[in-house]
């Protein structure tokens, strides 16, 4: 019996460890149905890459920058105008500087041209997504992440993107942004 | 629960006495006693934890506890509950009445049953000592999910050891189970006639040895990850949290049948006795065991229809999983047809075995329910799942551990237990258990996500019934403390065979069972 023990014992170690090994394996062979089937691989996901560029088409993009009157802000588009496929992810940048003696909250609020391609116009980050403060004499590059949607209707051949800043209150003091002031 | 001055007399050889002998054991019915007494004491803690849970929920707001504490309170209840109550539980139900029930001396190991048994104290103790360590016990959910469990501190890392250690325990203590059936019957014993709690145990140690290295490669990768730089899981460096996810579940689905197999094996042991008929489809009920065992391997998705899977993956997993219904209610039919114009009698074991059928069904029912992917997107971490694994553990397989220490407690000590206790017990217990868990369902249909120590102030009367329910089911385990206690000082004699209907090798053996048994094989006919 004893001998017999020792071999059950010896194949049930076997399988034990085999099965310990089985677990890193499982780590290659996700992977592996992953690519094959196509699922959870980033690139495919990410928008880099996405199929859904139209690329029969071409668009113009314009871009404008604005500052409400009174705020001491310089503010301009690094890049004035660039030639897209609809579908497809662009990065631009925009410049801006604080020519004041004082640290100053401001906000950009966006329009376009036509109007009616502000629905196709996809912003997926913004610096009009929050307040910028700018520090005296700070200057900052902000970058606008965007895809023109690819439903957007093929008469439209130019999009003019324009922004203006606005003075949403002056940072005197710090407590004044931790109370949250409302925009004025 | 065999008492020293009994075994020293039936022992020839002299051997330590005190704590020595304890610590030095490789006596299969001292292992199982410590393995129940252990599990007891996890028991009562993991408990303890439950109902501070329970206090918090009590009202909304943060009365008791901070957030943090919470969450390490649902933790590490969940994580000794299952590998500190029930797996050593049943661990402790194998070590006594697997030799007695296939007419062997002991197990195949003796040795390395006594190390299986004293890894499982130290892995206890570190778990608890997480508690007083600075940021306190581990509070990612005992699934043990990334980023957060790559993210805690030192006490993430002395679970990760914990879990090894109760791992390398259960797959030492399945290899001698495994061992022991296979190589140590009685002649004439053929495998198709052992009693079906030893079917039950023979499957549930080869999915324990088949699963718990996976589990002990998957909380490796995550020591790794936290301490050598590796990055199986963290997405910064290229890894995939979902993949742990997967690894986890491989592990995690045939682990709830392990925590289940052998709850069906004692009850299938108890209702024929009682039923004073033979079990009804004995044949039937093997292999309804071991397709639920090989099924458990292609389920393990459904734990995760809400982390984005193809829908051909989801509709895979939610037709596996609802296979898996068709050999459990093969069981459940086996069981009340067993019944079915029986001569019943309704001692404490029969109470408990026959709550279990009607309990564990209602759990298994609300299993299907979550199988489905859709709903489950919709009930996915609400009290809905909470409601119904509880259902399947509380009712099921804890409910079943106590029928089976009833059961064998008269042949383990030699006394008969108080059967008025026993009925307060069950009374208490089955009334309580229902209490706690039954208003969760609703609670999970409408939305109280689960985990949380606050909540909306419409989910508070069922929350506060809840809580009552778990402050009478937890008190009322002192009932059971208290009996087992009087029933191993004293009582009534037990005879031989303790139970009229009772049929299979143990009850053979004069009660209280000697120290040493069957050092000659029985002839089984």
């Amino acid at each position: 019996m004893a001998a017999g023990n020792a071999k059950t014992l010896t194949k049930l170690i076997v399988v034990t460890l085999g099965m310990f090994g089985f677990g890193f394996a499982l780590v290659p062979f996700y992977y592996k149905i992953c690519e094959v089937t196509g699922i959870n691989s980033g690139a495919e996901q990410s928008l880099v890459k996405n199929t859904q560029v139209d690329s029969n088409r071409w668009v113009t993009l314009e871009f404008d920058a604005n500052t409400n009157a009174g705020l001491p802000w310089q503010f301009k588009p690094l890049q004035r105008t660039l030639k897209v496929h609809p579908g497809q992810l662009v990065q631009v940048e925009y410049e801006v500087i604080n020519t004041s003696d004082q640290a100053i909250v401001g906000q950009a609020v966006p329009s376009y041209g036509p109007a009616r391609a502000a629905a196709f116009f996809k912003k997926i980050e913004c610096f009009c997504f929050t307040p910028q403060t700018l520090a005296a004499g700070e200057s900052r590059r902000m970058p606008v992440l965007f895809v023109l949607d690819p439903a957007m209707g093929g008469d439209v051949h130019t999009v003019t993107l324009s922004y203006t800043f606005f003075d949403i209150g002056t940072k005197t003091q710090t407590t004044d942004l931790q109370k949250g002031q409302p925009h004025g | 629960m065999s008492d020293a001055a009994h075994a020293h007399d039936d022992h020839s050889h002299g051997h330590p006495s005190g704590i020595m002998r304890w610590l030095t054991t490789t006596n299969h019915k001292d292992i199982g006693t410590m393995y129940l007494w252990f599990a007891l004491i996890m028991l009562f803690s993991a408990g303890t934890m439950a109902l501070l849970i329970r206090a918090e929920l009590f009202q909304p707001g943060l009365q008791l506890t901070n957030p943090d504490f919470f969450n390490q309170l649902t933790t590490m209840h969940g994580l000794i509950m299952i590998f500190g109550a029930i797996m050593p539980a049943f661990s402790g139900f194998a070590n006594w009445q697997v030799p007695l029930m296939i007419g062997a001396p002991d197990m195949a190991f003796p040795r390395m049953n006594n190390w299986a048994f004293w890894l499982l104290p130290v892995a206890a103790l570190m778990l608890m000592s997480s508690f007083l360590l600075p940021g306190g016990a581990v509070a990612g959910g005992w699934t043990m999910y990334p980023p957060l469990f790559i993210q805690g501190g030192i006490s993430y890392d002395l679970t990760i050891l914990a879990v090894h250690i109760m791992g390398l325990s259960s797959i030492m203590g399945s290899i001698n189970i495994v061992t022991t059936i296979l190589n140590m019957r009685a002649p004439g014993l053929t495998l198709m006639k052992m009693p079906l709690f030893v079917w039950t145990w023979l499957i549930t140690a080869y999915l324990l040895i088949a699963t718990m290295p996976v589990l002990a490669g998957a909380v490796t990768m995550l020591l790794t990850d936290r301490n050598f730089g590796t990055h199986f899981f963290n997405a910064a460096g290229g890894g995939d949290p979902v993949m742990f996810q997967h690894i986890f579940w491989f592990f995690g689905h045939p682990e709830v049948y392990i925590l289940i197999l052998p709850a069906f094996g004692i009850v299938s042991q108890i209702i024929p006795t009682f039923a004073r008929k033979p079990l009804f489809g004995y044949a039937s009920m093997v292999y309804a065991t071991a397709s639920i065992a090989i099924l458990s391997f292609t389920v393990w998705a459904h734990h995760m229809f809400a982390v984005g899977m193809p829908a051909a993956a989801q509709l895979f997993f939610m037709f596996s999983t609802m296979l898996i219904a068709v050999p459990t209610g093969v069981k459940v039919f086996n069981w009340v047809a067993t019944m079915w114009k029986g001569s019943l009698t309704f001692e404490t074991p029969m109470l408990f075995a026959i709550a279990f059928v009607c309990l564990f069904t209602i759990g298994g029912f609300s299993g299907l329910v979550l199988a489905v992917a859709p709903v489950d997107i919709q009930l996915q971490d609400t009290y809905y799942v909470v409601a119904h694994f509880h259902y399947v553990l509380v009712s099921g397989a804890l409910f079943a551990i106590f029928a089976g220490i009833y059961y064998w407690l008269p042949k383990w000590t030699g006394h008969m237990y108080s059967e008025t206790l026993g009925r307060w017990h069950f009374w208490l217990s089955v009334i309580g258990m229902n209490i706690v868990f039954f208003p969760m369902h609703f609670l999970g249909l409408a939305g109280m996500p689960r985990r949380i120590p606050d909540y909306a102030l419409q989910f508070t009367e069922f929350n506060q019934i809840a809580t009552v329910g778990a402050f009478i089911f937890g008190f009322s385990q002192l009932v059971f403390l208290v009996l087992v206690l009087k029933t191993i000082k004293g009582g009534a004699k037990a005879a031989d065979r303790v139970w009229e209907g009772a049929e299979g090798l143990e009850w053979t053996l004069p009660s209280p069972a000697p120290y040493h048994t069957f050092e000659t094989a029985p002839v089984v006919k």
